[in-house]
C-alpha cells in the first residue's frame, strides 16, 4: 500500500519498533507454518518421487492439460456463451414494460439464482444425460451452469442498462426512436462496455463450477485428478497440482478483466461496485 | 403425484436438510469470525500481515470449493490432518470426521469472501469516522473494534448476505464428498425413483428457494433496523 491509510496514523518511533516486532513474529509464524507443512509432507512420505512421478510423465501431463484443462475451458466457455444469451433474454425480459414478459422473467431469474447448481446438474443428468455417456455428462454440466450463470448475468445486464446515463435514453426517445430501438441501438452497446469486466469475472465462477461435474462423472480437470489419485494413491500431490492449475487459469482471467476494465471502462465501474464477488460456487 | 418419493421419505429428507442447515449455520458463524479477523489484518498497519492475508484470499478465491473439500476430506488424512476426534450424534444426525472436514473446508472457503465483503464495507465507512477515532486517541485495534468494524458490518450487510446465501447453496458440495445432506439425498432419491426426477428436483429446489428467501428476509429486516439507528 503506497498511500497512507486513514485507518491509522503515520507511526512514531515506538510504533515503528512495535510494528517491526509484529512483522518479525508474523514472518517467524509463517516460516514455522511452512516448515510444519513440509515436515508433515516429508514424515508421511508425500515428497517421495513415486507420488509426484505422474506429473512429470508426458502421458499424464497430456491427460491433465488436454482432457483436463481444455475440457474444463470448453465447458466453461460453452456455459458462458449460453449464459450470455440466457441473461440477455431474461435480463431484458425483466425490464420489459409488458407484465406478461417481465413477470415470468423475474420468476425464472430468481429461481435459478436460488437453486444450487448441483441439484440442477443432477436433475438434468438423471432425466436426460445418463443414457448418453460422456457427452451426456458434459452437456448436463453445461446446461446447469448456463442456467445459473445466465440468471446472474441477467442481473448484470439489468444493472448495466441502468448504469447508462439517463440522458442517453431520453435523447433517443426525443429524436423519435421506439422503445426497442432505444434498448438495442443506444442502451445495450454502451451497457456491454460497462459490463465486460463483470462478464469476464463471471467466467472465473464458471471455470470453478465446472469442477462440480465430478458429481456426475463429467470430464474435466477435477475428474482427471480423481482418476490419477485413485490410481497412484497420491491424493496430496494431486490436490496441490489441481489447485495450482485452477488458480493459474483464474488469475489469467482476472488479469484480463482488470486490463479490459482499464482499457474500456475506467476506474469507476458502477457494476463492479455493485456486484461484490460472493463466491457463489454453486 | 410426482413428488410421492419426497413425501414417502419425508423423514430422510428432513434429516438431510438438518445436515444442510447445520453446515450452513456452523460454517456461517465460523466464516464470519475468521473473515473479520482476516479483514482487520488485511487493512492493518503491518505490511507483511496485509500481504499474507491478500495471498491467502487470492489463492482460496481462485480454487474451486470442491478441490478444497477434497483436500480436507481425502488428502488431509494422508498427512495427519484428521478430524476423527469428532463424533457427536444429535437425534438422527451424526457429526463425524467427514462432516467436520467439510465444515472446516466450507469455513475456510467462505471466510475469504467474507474478508473481501468486509473490506469493501470498511472502504464505505466515512473517512471522518476514522479520523475522529484517531483524534480521540484510539489505537488501531480500538478504532477498528469500536468505530470502524461495527459500521463496516452495517455497510457490508448486502454483500455479506450474498456470501452467506452462497454458503447455503455451497453446502451441497459437501454432498458430493460424502455428507448425506440435501444434495446427496436428492441424488439417491432420483436414483431410486427414476420416473419422478422432475418432481423430486422441484421439491428440493423449492425448499432451497424458501431457505434463501428466509435468509434474505432476515437480512433485509436487520438492514432496515440498522438504517434507523444510523
Amino acid at each position: 500500500m503506497s498511500s497512507q491509510s486513514v485507518l491509522f496514523d503515520a507511526p512514531g518511533p515506538r510504533t515503528v519498533a512495535r510494528h517491526r516486532v509484529y512483522s518479525v513474529v508474523t514472518v517467524v509464524a509463517l516460516v514455522a507454518l511452512l516448515g510444519l507443512v513440509v515436515w508433515r509432507l516429508a514424515v508421511t512420505g508425500q515428497l517421495e518421487y513415486r507420488l509426484w512421478e505422474p506429473f512429470v510423465t508426458p502421458r499424464y501431463i497430456e491427460a491433465l492439460l488436454v482432457d483436463g484443462v481444455l475440457t474444463t475451458l470448453s465447458m466453461a466457455g460453452a456455459a458462458v456463451l449460453g449464459a450470455v444469451v440466457f441473461g440477455l433474454v431474461f435480463g431484458l425480459g425483466k425490464i420489459s414494460h409488458r407484465r406478461w414478459i417481465s413477470g415470468p422473467s423475474f420468476v425464472v431469474v430468481e429461481f435459478f439464482r436460488a437453486v444450487p447448481v448441483l441439484l440442477l446438474m443432477i436433475a438434468v443428468f438423471f432425466s436426460w444425460g445418463i443414457t448418453r455417456g460422456d457427452s451426456g455428462a458434459y452437456w448436463s454440466v453445461v446446461v446447469a451452469l448456463t442456467a445459473y450463470n445466465g440468471a446472474v448475468l441477467a442481473e448484470v445486464f439489468r444493472a448495466g442498462i441502468a448504469a447508462v446515463p439517463k440522458g442517453q435514453g431520453e435523447a433517443a426517445f426525443a429524436v423519435g426512436m421506439s422503445r426497442t430501438q432505444v434498448t438495442w441501438i443506444i442502451l445495450l452497446p454502451q451497457a456491454v462496455k460497462i459490463m465486460l469486466p463483470a462478464l469476464i469475472s463471471q467466467c472465473v465462477v464458471a471455470v470453478k463450477d465446472t469442477s462440480l461435474g465430478y458429481a456426475v462423472a463429467a470430464p474435466g480437470l477435477t475428474t482427471i485428478g480423481r482418476g490419477i489419485y485413485q490410481g497412484f494413491q497420491n491424493q496430496v500431490p494431486t490436490v496441490i497440482v489441481l489447485a495450482g492449475l485452477y488458480i493459474l487459469i483464474n488469475l489469467a482471467l482476472t488479469v484480463l478483466a482488470t486490463w479490459v476494465q482499464r482499457k474500456f471502462v475506467g476506474e469507476n465501474n458502477p457494476i463492479a461496485l455493485q456486484t461484490v464477488d460472493s463466491g457463489r460456487a454453486v | 403425484m410426482a413428488v410421492n418419493a419426497v413425501l414417502e421419505n419425508s423423514d430422510l429428507v428432513l434429516v438431510a436438510f438438518g445436515y444442510t442447515l447445520l453446515l450452513f449455520v456452523l460454517a456461517g458463524i465460523g466464516s464470519l469470525l475468521l473473515g473479520s479477523l482476516l479483514a482487520a489484518l488485511r487493512v492493518g498497519p503491518v505490511s507483511i500481515m496485509r500481504r499474507s492475508v491478500s495471498v491467502y484470499v487470492t489463492l482460496i478465491r481462485n480454487t474451486p470449493l470442491l478441490v478444497i473439500l477434497i483436500f480436507f476430506r481425502i488428502a488431509g488424512p494422508k498427512v495427519g490432518l484428521r478430524f476423527d476426534f469428532v463424533d457427536v450424534t444429535i437425534g438422527e444426525i451424526n457429526l463425524n470426521a467427514v462432516f467436520t472436514a467439510c465444515l472446516v473446508g466450507l469455513t475456510v472457503y467462505t471466510s475469504a469472501f467474507v474478508c473481501e465483503a468486509l473490506r469493501s464495507g470498511i472502504n464505505a465507512v466515512p473517512v471522518g469516522q476514522a479520523e475522529a477515532a484517531r483524534a480521540i486517541g484510539l489505537t488501531f485495534g480500538g478504532a477498528m473494534g469500536q468505530v470502524i468494524l461495527p459500521q463496516a458490518f452495517r455497510a457490508s450487510l448486502p454483500p455479506l448476505t450474498s456470501v452467506q446465501i452462497a454458503l447455503l447453496k455451497n453446502t451441497t458440495v459437501a454432498g458430493a464428498v460424502g455428507v448425506f445432506e440435501a444434495f446427496a439425498r436428492m441424488r439417491s432419491l432420483t436414483n431410486d425413483y427414476t420416473t419422478q426426477t422432475y418432481g423430486i428436483f422441484l421439491a428440493f429446489a423449492v425448499i432451497f428457494v424458501v431457505l434463501v428467501e428466509i435468509v434474505s428476509f432476515l437480512s433485509l429486516r436487520l438492514e432496515r433496523r440498522w438504517k434507523v439507528a444510523r
